[in-house]
């Protein structure tokens, strides 16, 4: 399993300019505008690394057709999140054309440039303004030769879906028309985008152009690809993680009609033309396995993840600790704890493999498909040429559809049977072999003056990762520290792969953050949104926060009150959050059900308000999972939690009333949206708990038994 | 048992020769070419699979093909008629109830199979009835306002 953003292994082989401007105006004639967005730009939020080989030149073009449409090709995939419509929007505005007249080809490593992938919320954030300014620039152009044709002075030229008019002349040409038989090169200069207030297409919700082949069945996803002789395989799988084969007995399985056993090392693939025959005579498989040497659990992984853990590295630092304890009258000091937790997509990893000519073609459902092209061509000894990769939709991916793994094992299985290869997981495989989103250990060390002000931080993380750690209050004295986390490789840290699952570190680091101020300020008998805005200096955590408390009708009162009530607030790829709840916990079963849920989201200019509400209501409601019930069960390399059955995620039963709000804040640039709203809801969860009855869970997922448990402790 | 299995695919009458202990999601998906229809978990757990059979919600991939021999399936592919979208395609298609669009067939088909018995069902008959259909991206706010709304502009039954 390798991590999920793993640079090392980003061999990029991305052709050389010419030749690969020269391979992509090769497939059709028009008018082709090449741009690069700034690898830095792009990796700013993620973390600021060095990556080799990124390119120089180009890694997104624009094409506009001889029929006149606007085609934008990017190495980024629509998994759900609705870039596909969204970017859309930013190539119509720009290039006064209607959101039906662009099309977005996506991912495909042959028809697109290089691209590093679909994650961090970056696609319309750092992504967007880029194409934003290659649709300006294509739009210069095009009036240039317009310009030309009607012999009229550019100033006096409009542009309504495509159709240039001359307003002195009243004569017209179309983008089509100038383009026609032509073969136009140019590179992103320095024409500016329009400006907020010009805007027609960008801030409006438009329908999504993937709804009619979504509502109709026809969108095609990586398992349901197929091409003539193709066979699907189910892979033998150890028992648990660790487990290493030592014995196998395929006889019985062979005997199964129409069934090919490819065996490579430890590799056993089971061949069918049909899965569910392929997947009956893997059972009849007999194997023997040592068993894994770990001997970690859910229960003992927090003392192991502290004692593991690399040397802490230091995220952020501000004044002195020392002196920050001087000046605190009480000291504030807790342990937070978060645990595995699966992607569990619905979409299983699925691919498509078929070697044709020397050349590999792979249909997967990733979010990395050029890595995953070089990861392939690695794996295979394969030039990345002769390897491409095709992403159609990705059923869910939340970082998850970031494993290379099954996409490399379809491939090789494909080349060592000679005959196109379709994988489709099992949910048992997705539950034993997808990345999990990491436990972490939370440290923290809190003071306060006798004013009630925050003097001192001292906080530290372990095994969660450094995304959003820092704390963001007005504190003099602080300090971050993270130890290990998902991004990195810490060999014998988590018992197996762990990887980004949406918003990676953040849920962890914003759970503890929170839960502690809400301590903090329940001891003071501090209304918890009061003693926030108390320490609070950043105008737009104040200004979601007040909009929050304003909207949701929040009544002062410091905890805990009874109401079950909560808040968080929260940062995310550069958007700010507050979330308010409120819960009822059951007296009898300590069961909690969620009432209400309110987000307040400033993410600068919102391209597709509807867009931007469903990726919150989704994080919202995906976000309750992980604070009430998900938490994967192990025990000595074993994954416990194999299916629906005992991993519960939410359902339509939980749903609380949700409510959104987006701050109109037309002077920051977009930034994400996909993330940010999941991040408070594990504190604002709990803190509605506590506020309820009067009792804290320091751990996710706050279930009915650390309710129980809390209660009898206070 | 190696058989040919009649049965009516979306109005069509439909013969198949499989072993008719296989289920119906893959000879659907597999022999007949028909992908709307989603694996998710194998064990009727997530819904992704769900079709009609004889106006009852199924998970495909627990209906053996014999059980299916003689019966009346709908599946995604065969809701819209005549290229006109069923009333809860259209509703899901307004509500935005989707994101990745995975679970989106089942949700529709078990929504179906609601409006078939319950034409105009209260919201929580609609959470009832769904509760079993897994969505991860969180698009139930939406599902639910689009049954609604669908429940509402076919007043009297769905086709």
């Amino acid at each position: 399993m390798t991590a999920y953003l793993d640079t090392n292994q980003a061999s990029v082989s991305a052709p050389g300019f010419d030749a690969g401007r020269r391979r992509f105006m090769a497939l059709g004639s028009g008018l082709f505008l090449f741009f690069l967005v700034e690898p830095l730009e792009v990796l700013r939020a993620q973390e600021s690394r060095h990556m080799p080989g990124y390119p120089t030149d180009f890694n997104a073009y624009l094409r506009i057709g001889e029929d006149g449409r606007v085609t934008g090709f990017t190495g980024k995939i629509e998994m759900g999140q609705g870039i596909c419509t969204s970017l859309a929007q930013l190539l119509a505005e720009e290039l006064d054309v209607s959101v039906d007249q662009v099309d977005m080809v996506m991912g495909d490593t042959d028809l697109c440039p290089w691209d590093m992938g679909t994650f961090g919320s970056l696609s319309v954030r750092a992504f967007g303004p880029v194409l934003r300014g290659a649709g300006a620039e294509a739009r210069m152009v095009l009036l240039q030769m317009a310009a030309e044709h009607l012999n009229a002075p550019v100033e006096r030229l409009q542009v309504h879906s495509g159709v240039i008019t001359d307003s002195g002349s009243k004569k017209t040409v179309s983008y089509a028309d100038l383009v026609k038989g032509k073969r136009i090169e140019r590179h992103l200069g320095k024409v500016p985008g329009k400006a907020f207030s010009a805007y027609s297409v960008i801030g409006h919700s438009t329908p999504r152009k993937d709804a009619l082949e979504k509502v109709t069945g026809k969108a095609k996803y990586a398992g349901d690809k197929s091409v003539p002789g193709m066979l699907h395989a189910r892979i033998l799988r150890p028992p648990a993680h660790g487990a290493t084969l030592k014995s196998v007995d395929t006889t019985a399985a062979e005997r199964v009609a129409g069934v090919r056993i490819v065996k490579d090392g430890v590799l056993v693939a089971v061949l069918h033309e049909h899965r569910d025959v392929a997947d009956q005579a893997l059972q009849l498989i007999k194997a023997q396995y040592e068993p894994s040497s770990s001997r970690l659990d859910d229960q003992n992984i927090f003392d192991h993840l502290v004692k593991s853990a690399p040397e802490p590295k230091v995220v952020g630092q501000t004044g002195n600790l020392a002196e920050g304890e001087k000046l605190s009258t009480t000291v504030f000091e807790e342990t937070y704890f978060d645990n595995y937790v699966a992607h569990a997509a619905m979409e299983t990893h699925s691919a498509l493999a078929h070697l044709q000519d020397g050349k590999m073609t792979v249909w997967a459902g990733t979010q990395l498909p050029f890595m995953l092209r070089d990861k392939i061509a690695g794996e295979l000894g394969m030039s990345p040429d002769k390897v491409r990769v095709i992403p159609p939709y990705v059923g869910g991916g939340f970082g998850g559809k970031g494993t290379e793994g099954p996409f490399v094992e379809a491939a090789k299985v494909a080349k060592l049977c000679g005959k196109p290869v379709h994988m489709i997981w099992s949910r048992e495989e997705e539950f034993f072999f997808d990345t999990f989103r990491p436990a972490a250990v939370i440290k923290i060390r809190a003071g306060v003056d006798a004013a009630g002000k925050l003097v001192l931080w001292d906080y530290a993380i372990y095994g969660g990762g450094d995304r959003e750690a820092r704390q963001f209050y007005a504190i003099p004295h602080e300090r971050t520290l993270a130890a290990g986390g998902w991004m990195t490789t810490d060999p014998g840290l988590h018992p197996f792969a762990v990887g980004a699952w949406r918003a990676p570190s953040n849920n962890s680091n914003s759970f503890g953050r929170e839960s502690h101020i809400d301590t903090i300020a329940a001891k003071l008998k501090i209304d918890p949104v009061q003693f926030r805005l108390d320490n609070l200096a950043n105008p737009r955590f104040r200004r979601v926060l007040e909009t929050a408390a304003e909207k949701f009708g929040w009544k002062p009162a410091p905890g805990p009150s009874g109401r079950g009530v909560g808040v968080a607030i929260g940062t995310d790829v550069d958007s700010f959050v507050a979330t308010m709840a409120e819960v009822e916990v059951d007296k009898d079963t300590s069961r909690v059900r969620v009432k209400r849920v309110l987000c307040v989201q400033d993410m600068g200019i919102v391209v597709n308000p509807e867009g931007a509400r469903q990726q919150m209501e989704g994080c919202m409601t995906m976000g309750m999972g992980y604070s009430l019930t998900e938490h994967i069960h192990f025990k000595n390399g074993e994954i416990l939690d194999r299916n629906f059955s005992t991993y519960e995620i939410p359902r339509f039963s939980w749903l609380p009333k949700i409510e959104t709000v987006l701050i109109d804040n037309p002077n920051n640039p977009p930034s994400g949206g996909g993330e940010p709203a999941i991040i408070t809801m594990g504190a604002v969860i709990a803190n509605a708990v506590f506020d309820a009855v009067g009792a804290r869970v320091h751990q996710l997922p706050v279930t009915a038994d650390r309710i129980k448990h809390a209660l009898k402790k206070s | 048992m190696q058989r040919t299995v009649s049965f009516t695919l979306n109005g069509k009458p439909t013969k198949v020769s499989v072993d008719d202990e296989r289920m119906l999601l893959w000879v659907m998906r597999e022999d007949l070419g028909l992908t709307g229809t989603k694996f998710g978990c194998g064990q009727s757990l997530c819904g992704a699979c769900t079709v009609i059979v004889n106006n009852e919600a199924m998970r495909a991939c627990s209906v053996a093909m014999k059980e299916v021999a003689g019966k009346q399936v709908l599946t995604i592919e065969g809701l819209s008629q005549n290229d006109e979208l069923h009333p809860l395609q259209k509703a899901f298609l307004t509500h935005y109830g989707f994101q990745c669009g995975f679970c989106t067939p089942g949700m529709i088909l078990n929504a179906y199979s609601l409006l078939l018995k319950t034409p105009h069902p209260t919201r929580a008959q609609i959470v009832e009835h769904m509760d079993d259909n897994l969505c991860r991206c969180g698009a139930h706010v939406r599902i639910i306002a689009a049954i609604e709304d669908a429940a509402s502009t076919m007043s009297g039954g769905a086709r």
